[in-house]
């Protein structure tokens, strides 16, 4: 595997990097809220979907939704990450519309998932290769989302919607181990890609479903390192938080932005606040929303309604033995089984849907082959029309189809790319598409002799010349595929071609 | 007519059972009892009488098919802290304004589901907080008991001073109270009632108006010790709504409240016996340990030496949680709301309006204790202090079986005498706080009178889950004191 390369930003004095910390917030996957019975069906009317409870009535209270706990102990297993067999809720409180109660449950101290550490694989870019690199996992808890207040449906006045309130989220807090944009949206897609093959959260980050916070702070070269020697948080810059960032390309615009506002503020001769900020998509730019003066003190503590959670192991076990396969155990699976490179195996284990497609195409047939054609011309395919994989006009069943009639050499691997696009366009099945089109691979060594002697006898002093520079026998291979049309076997053309010219 | 108000609620269940009157007929007379006697006494702020007719008019129809419940046509007053549905609900405060609930408390529905009939929702202290009933929207109930010496009116005790009232002036046969620092006990003991708070847990909170969730409870108060066994049967149960319900059996307490105490070993605290205490206070304990005695008890003398320190955690603990708890009546949703230019206006505007002086300062105080470089100091070591307590109890309940303390350090006092001392006021609560510090069942039962006439009561405290002992020693205080003392009638 490449190193992980470094990355900075120059600026007037010299160069800086950037330390990174996300605490992503992925919706459970559950047809009731977390302390309450009501729905979360989205796209509901707003405030169908609020129980007494949800609304702060006087006297009601809260009841966990066993379901919940179970997908966030489903999280931590497949965050490779230690299960608090006790846990605690705690009240955040602070005052807003959105919130009924006046205080928000969730876990402050005594997280129901503890540490763990994942693999984040980063694609190529910029020239450099594919990389992965280990994230610390610093705590997974469960809490409750807001509501949500709505202040442009009417100028003077503010519109809540519960429907959203008491939703059980799992905040998922890393280390302070990611360092560039980049890798803060790679961390964000493998979070994504384990919450969804464990089927704990949809990951819809359109729908808001999976969002980041991220933690930006720069440093000099050199300081990163002394931080994590001494794990001394004095050694890294002041950090910003920017909240709520829903799509991947904004992480890593905002960061981009953030570190460079940074930079810009300490070479002038400021210090960075400790703050809020919020990106705005449309300027580019990030934004102080609230300062650490403002900052509420949210006065934690245990919330009585609510005992301490208490799991024991069997129902840790009964979950660990039904986990599904996770990505990265998919991914050294496909790199053992079918001997893919690790950047293949990734791309192809970044979802279930993907893997499945692979194994289908695969199954019986050459693997790398099936790699190959899966990643670079129907994944390419499907990337340049901006197509998702459920749309793609060509089945796993007929792409496998393809493949049989190259490794039966009965199409050349030239004119399968001819007969894929045909494909594409809706032809049909590849065989049907080879049949109708007269394609079939010519592996008939008379007909091929011909075709060469003619070749031969129209260009003799080329067939002089390649007997003094033998490298340049390509030209009359590419000469007598032109003229049979490309359906010459490559391979009896060069041994024939080979044994005409001398060579 | 008035004879039947004078009825216990086992006494008026046998009456209705032999069908010396009916269920409409009780229930009637109370309605004009309460009609009668409310305006002075203040005890209901909201009578819900053509319900209770109604409802009564039902149980009648139940008994005579034979399919009568076991609180069947009694009629009972409900503390304004139970959400009622479609009766107003307002913990007496201003800040819900003419909140009424579209649903029903757990412990009132128990009530319901076995055949009483609600006469009306008692006053209390706003939210529960006070040891007087002065805090109340609707201004204070009247002690039905008066000073031989004086007219002055006294408190019936707080917060649950409208169900003591209300029990001791026969303008219900029994009544729902609810206990956070002494609010049942402390209003019994100060109207010769029986008042007890179960183990913590015993009854759902679902429905409550939450005070602090960590200390509250509910449980009734009663004329007598049996008749409180009866309601406190009914009104535990264990309750999904409420995480914090235990998932235990409700034992039958009623067939223990003659068992007697022979045998058993009873402990008396020594640091129970505060400085300043009145002397009448001290003799009546001392009263109460003789009668033990004679019953062939054995009483031995205990320490819980940490019993000090409960006060202070008290008012730490409560506080904090109802700073939270109270965070959610923000003029939104429901009840009263101060428009202000702005939203922090309007939070301003509504909660300095709607909540009174005494929530105020516990607001406040339960907000600096939670406050980050404070908790640690205050909220967390108050929680320390809460396992010692409990600790002492686990302890000395190695060896005893139950406690015999007073119930307050005081009878009953006039009003205006502590209200400018909020500290004087919360030293009411000195003997009671630690039952629910420790979540443990404690009865407070009336053994007496002091020397201007006013009841006094002896508390027992019982072991986690054994109420089963609070009845049954108080049964044989009950029996040994006979305590048959009312209130002359001024109202």
């Amino acid at each position: 595997m490449t190193e992980r390369p470094t990355f900075t930003l120059k600026g007037d004095t010299g160069d800086w990097e950037i330390v990174l910390g996300l605490e992503v917030h992925a919706q459970v996957s559950s047809n009731a809220k977390l302390f309450s019975g009501a729905s979360t069906k989205f796209g509901a009317e707003p405030n169908q979907n609020v129980s007494l409870v949800d609304a702060a009535m006087p006297g009601m209270l809260p009841v966990i939704n066993e379901f919940c706990v179970e997908q966030a102990v489903r999280t931590g297993l497949g965050l490779n990450a230690q299960i608090n067999k006790v846990s605690r809720f705690d009240r955040k409180n602070y005052f807003y519309p959105d919130l009924p109660q006046g205080y928000q449950i969730s876990q402050f101290e005594h997280p129901i998932v503890g540490e763990g550490v994942i693999e984040v694989d980063v694609e190529p870019a910029h020239g450099d290769p594919a990389y992965a690199f280990p994230v610390r996992i610093e705590r997974l808890h469960l809490e409750q989302d807001a509501g949500k207040s709505i202040h442009d449906m009417d100028p003077g006045a503010t519109y809540v919607d519960l429907n959203r309130s008491g939703v059980a989220l799992m905040e998922i807090v890393s280390k302070p181990d990611i360092r560039t944009p980049l890798e803060a949206a790679a961390y964000v897609k493998k979070l994504k890609s384990i919450v969804v093959a464990l089927g704990t959260c949809d990951g819809d980050m359109e729908k808001g479903n999976l969002r980041a916070d991220v933690n930006v702070s720069v440093c000099k070269p050199g300081a990163y390192e002394k931080f994590r020697e001494a794990d001394d948080f004095g050694e890294l810059g002041t950090r910003c938080e920017i909240k709520n960032m829903n799509s991947f390309r904004f992480i890593q615009a905002a960061i981009e932005f953030e570190a460079r506002r940074q930079i810009e503020i300490i070479e002038n001769g400021g210090t960075v606040d400790q703050e809020t900020r919020l990106y705005d998509p449309d300027k580019g730019e990030t934004r102080s929303m609230r300062s650490k003066e403002d900052a509420h003190d949210y006065r934690y503590f245990p919330d009585p309604d609510l005992l301490p959670l208490e799991i024991d192991d069997a129902f840790i076990e009964s979950i660990r033995v039904n986990l599904p396969e996770l990505p990265d155990q998919k991914r050294a699976r496909f790199e053992s089984d079918y001997g893919l490179s690790r950047y293949d195996a990734g791309v192809l284990t970044a979802d279930a849907e993907s893997a499945d497609f692979y194994e289908t195409v695969a199954k019986g047939r050459d693997p790398k082959l099936a790699a190959n054609w899966v990643t670079q011309e129907l994944f390419g395919y499907l990337n340049k029309a901006e197509l998702d994989l459920s749309e793609t006009p060509v089945s796993a069943v007929q792409l496998g189809g393809l493949i049989d009639l190259i490794s039966g050499e009965v199409i050349s691997g030239k004119i399968a790319k001819d007969v894929f696009q045909r494909m594409i366009d809706g032809e049909g099945d590849p065989a049907d598409i080879v049949e109708k089109h007269g394609l079939k691979q010519v592996t008939d060594t008379g007909a091929i002799e011909a075709i060469i002697d003619e070749v031969i006898a129209a260009n003799p002093e080329q067939a002089e010349a390649v007997k003094e520079k033998p490298k340049t026998m390509g030209w009359f291979v590419g000469q007598v595929m032109k003229a049979s049309g490309g359906k010459a076997n490559p391979q009896a053309v060069n041994k024939i071609l080979r044994e005409k010219l001398g060579l | 007519m008035s004879e039947l108000t004078k009825l216990t609620l086992t006494g008026a269940l046998e009456g209705l059972e032999n069908g010396d009157f009916s269920a409409v007929e009780l229930t009637q007379a109370f309605v004009d009892t309460i009609e009668a006697s409310n305006q002075a006494l203040n005890a209901y702020v909201v009578t819900t009488s053509d319900q209770a007719l109604s409802m009564a008019a039902d149980s009648d129809a139940r008994r005579s098919a034979g399919k009568a419940g076991r609180l069947d046509g009694a009629p009972l007053g409900i503390k304004d802290l139970y959400c009622t549905k479609g009766v107003r609900t307002t913990a007496c405060s201003n800040i819900l304004g003419e909140f009424t609930p579209t649903y029903e408390s757990t412990v009132t529905q128990n009530l319901w589901d076995e055949g009483a009939v609600m006469l009306g929702k008692l006053n209390m202290d706003e939210f529960a907080m006070g040891s007087s009933n002065e805090t109340s929207r609707f201004g204070p109930p009247s002690n039905p008991w008066r000073r031989g010496s004086g007219n002055a009116t006294l408190t019936a005790g707080g917060s649950s001073g409208g169900s003591a009232t209300a029990v001791a002036a026969d303008l219900c046969l029994a009544a729902t109270a609810s206990d956070t620092g002494g609010s049942i006990r402390q209003p019994a003991a100060f109207t010769g009632t029986v008042g007890i708070k179960p183990t913590y847990g015993r009854a759902s909170r679902y429905g409550m108006v939450a005070f602090a969730s960590s200390l509250d409870q509910a449980g009734p108060i009663a004329k007598t010790v049996t008749d409180a066994a009866l309601l406190t049967e009914i009104m535990c149960s264990h309750d999904a709504k409420d995480s914090t319900s235990l998932n235990v059996e409700t034992p039958d307490w009623l067939s223990h409240v003659d068992k007697g105490v022979k045998g058993m070993k009873i402990g008396v605290p020594k640091e129970y016996r505060v400085e300043g205490m009145p002397q009448e206070i001290e003799d009546l304990w001392q009263k109460g340990i003789e009668w033990l005695k004679a019953m062939g008890a054995e009483i031995v003398d205990v320490s819980l030496p940490h019993t000090k320190y409960a006060l202070p955690a008290y008012y730490i603990v409560a506080p904090a949680e109802a700073s939270s708890n109270l965070a959610r009546y923000d003029g939104m949703r429901y009840g009263a709301r101060v428009d202000g230019e702005n939203l922090t206006g309007t939070y301003e505007g509504t909660r300095a309006g709607g909540f009174g002086a005494e929530v105020q300062r516990r607001l406040m105080i339960g907000t600096y204790v939670l406050s980050s470089g404070y908790y640690d100091a205050y909220y967390l070591r108050a929680q320390k202090v809460r396992t010692r307590i409990l600790q002492d109890f686990e302890t000395v309940y190695a060896d005893v079986d139950a406690l015999l303390t007073p119930t307050c350090p005081s009878a009953a006092f006039a009003y205006g005498e502590k209200t400018d001392d909020p500290v004087q006021m919360y030293l009411n609560d000195i003997f009671t706080v630690t039952a629910n510090l420790a979540g443990l069942p404690g009865i407070s039962v009336p053994a007496g009178v002091d020397n201007d006439g006013l009841p006094l009561g002896l508390q027992v405290i019982g072991k986690a889950l054994d109420e089963a002992t609070c009845f049954q020693v108080a049964g044989a205080i009950e029996e040994a004191a006979g305590f048959v003392a009312k209130p002359s009638k001024w109202w």
